[in-house]
């Protein structure tokens, strides 16, 4: 009993470990199989529509619901402190440096990256990968690769959309609703967010989770069994996995990042 | 002197992990000719095609295309030769997101840089072929499976390739279609002097439009032959293959303990 619980124990780790080879390898195949997604730049837009655009309504609906609660508690907290006028400062810090890019990258791996893992699953369980390799046609240039350059293009802007409308959701509550004063919302917010420090590592974190993201379902998708309860596995894996490594991710770039930030 | 085959396999063996499918195949496939791949489900049909097609490499023996040894041929050289290849998949493999005019027009728009019109032009002649030129704006879903694996041999003769192979063409139609794409294998072998290679388990069909079979069963070549030799072998395989025996070398039975036993068995625990 005990042997075989050592055993399996042995058994998974060792799958785990050839996963994460084969994943490592994989990326590396992406990568350098790229050059058709700029050469042919039209297929990295028509999968930017797929995953970006169609991610469109989800991140600007729940980046402004994000934003409306963030001025609501916000308010709630500055105003025992009197200092409700900072409102805006909070708003647009919480969402530039954290929310926007770790909420919009959880969003985006639940929304595009299970409908990445679940394609590439069905196009392989169906034949279409074999099919495309024997025309004499890489699956990893013509169809991964665009995939992936347009996850990792999207995430960044999805994420600035995403706290574009979070900030205007603090602005309707905190501004229009509660009465804070216009002027100093948007200048204590203008004063407070510095473009190096804050959005531009914000950007940085929402490649960083693009690229992460759109590896991970790539990745699932063109691993998985060919069976629909393979495909169904793995796109179950790729949000999973994809929102545990998002906020990792998230903890270690904050803590090079923000480390010593006044 | 330009080699009579143009598919010659020596020799090979191949196995999924520890299990063995292919144990020492030789095989040929003359140019110009319909060439039949027998063999119940599972003995290794499939990986014989997967192997000429370079998708999976042999752990012993040489396959050579055109003369070609595809264990010699780098990653480039391979997609070069697979250029001269067409594959005919068992549920046509069509790419379901664009229509039936797109999916043939794949390869010409991958591989050539001819204008749209040329394109166009040979898209409607592919499809005129097999007889579904009336299908053209039609998407993969719309289409029944016999329409799905005629648009699929479309695209697989769209560059005018050398070989085709085809893997069960047969399975899951109905007479009309099957007698349809049994007709198009021949016609387009002999009109457009292809090679074609038929991996089926579909024996009356097969030996209406074959020049030359083989019979390959636990992973060896059993039986060969022209369609005539092989409809009057007394092997007991073969015979048990082509008359449809449901018991013979290969048993009815999955390996089992006798029957007595079992039952005997499951009295005790009750």
């Amino acid at each position: 009993m005990l042997k075989r619980s050592i055993e399996n124990l042995g058994n998974r780790a060792i799958q785990a470990v050839w996963r994460i080879g084969f994943a490592a390898r994989f990326f590396v195949a992406v990568l350098l199989h790229s050059g058709t997604a700029f050469r042919r730049f039209g297929l990295t837009i028509r999968e930017m529509y797929f995953t970006g655009v169609l991610s469109l309504i989800i991140i600007l609906v729940s980046g402004l619901f994000v934003g409306m609660v963030l001025g609501l508690q916000g308010y709630e907290t500055l105003q025992t402190y009197g200092a409700e006028e900072a409102l805006g400062i909070l708003v647009a810090l919480s969402l530039v440096r954290e929310l926007g890019p770790v909420v919009a990258a959880l969003l985006f791996a639940s929304r595009a990256g299970s409908a990445i893992t679940a394609e590439i699953g069905l196009m392989k369980a169906t034949e279409q990968l074999s099919a495309m390799e024997m025309m004499a046609v890489d699956p990893i240039a013509r169809v991964v690769a665009p995939r992936f350059w347009a996850g990792v293009i999207s995430m960044p802007l999805l994420a600035a959309l995403f706290s574009a409308m979070g900030i205007f959701g603090g602005y309707l509550v905190g501004v229009q609703l509660i009465g804070v004063d216009e002027g100093a919302f948007w200048s204590q917010m203008k004063s407070a967010v510095d473009l190096e420090q804050d959005i531009l590592n914000g950007v940085i974190k929402s490649v960083v989770f693009g690229v992460a993201i759109t590896t991970i379902a790539l990745f699932e998708g063109y691993d998985a069994p060919p069976t629909a309860e393979g495909v169904s596995g793995a796109t179950t894996r790729t949000v999973v996995t994809s929102s545990l490594v998002v906020l990792a991710l998230d903890f270690v770039l904050t803590a090079f990042m923000f480390r010593g930030l006044n | 002197m330009q080699n009579d085959n143009l598919v010659e396999i020596e020799d090979v063996e191949f196995g999924y992990g520890d299990r063995p499918v292919l144990k020492g195949i030789t095989l040929s496939a003359r140019r110009g000719q319909v060439i039949a791949i027998m063999g119940s489900s599972g003995c290794g049909k499939t990986t014989l095609l997967r192997l000429i097609g370079g998708q999976i490499k042999p752990g012993q023996g040489t396959v050579r295309v055109a003369g070609e040894s595809l264990g010699e041929l780098d990653e480039a050289g391979l997609y070069r030769l697979r250029r001269k290849m067409g594959m005919l998949f068992q549920f046509g493999a069509l790419f379901t997101d664009i229509s039936v005019f797109d999916n043939v027009a794949f390869q010409l728009r991958e591989h050539t840089d001819l204008p749209e019109d040329a394109i166009r032009d040979l898209v409607l002649m592919k499809l005129h072929a097999v007889g579904l030129r009336g299908a053209s704006h039609l998407m993969p879903a719309e289409l029944s499976g016999g329409m799905a694996r005629r648009v699929a041999l479309a695209r697989a003769i769209a560059l005018d390739p050398m070989l085709v192979m085809y893997d069960e063409p047969f399975a899951g139609l109905d007479p009309i279609s099957l007698g349809i794409t049994g007709n198009l294998i021949r016609r387009l072998t002999d009109t457009l002097g292809l090679t074609s290679l038929v991996v089926t388990h579909d024996v009356q069909e097969s030996l209406k439009i074959v020049d030359y079979i083989y019979f390959v069963s636990e992973g060896v070549i059993v039986a060969e032959g022209t369609a005539a030799e092989i409809r009057a072998s007394d092997l007991p395989y073969v015979h048990q293959f082509v008359h449809g025996e449901a018991d013979g070398p290969v048993p009815f039975h999955y390996p089992a303990p006798p029957y007595a036993d079992d039952l005997r068995r499951g009295k005790q625990r009750a």
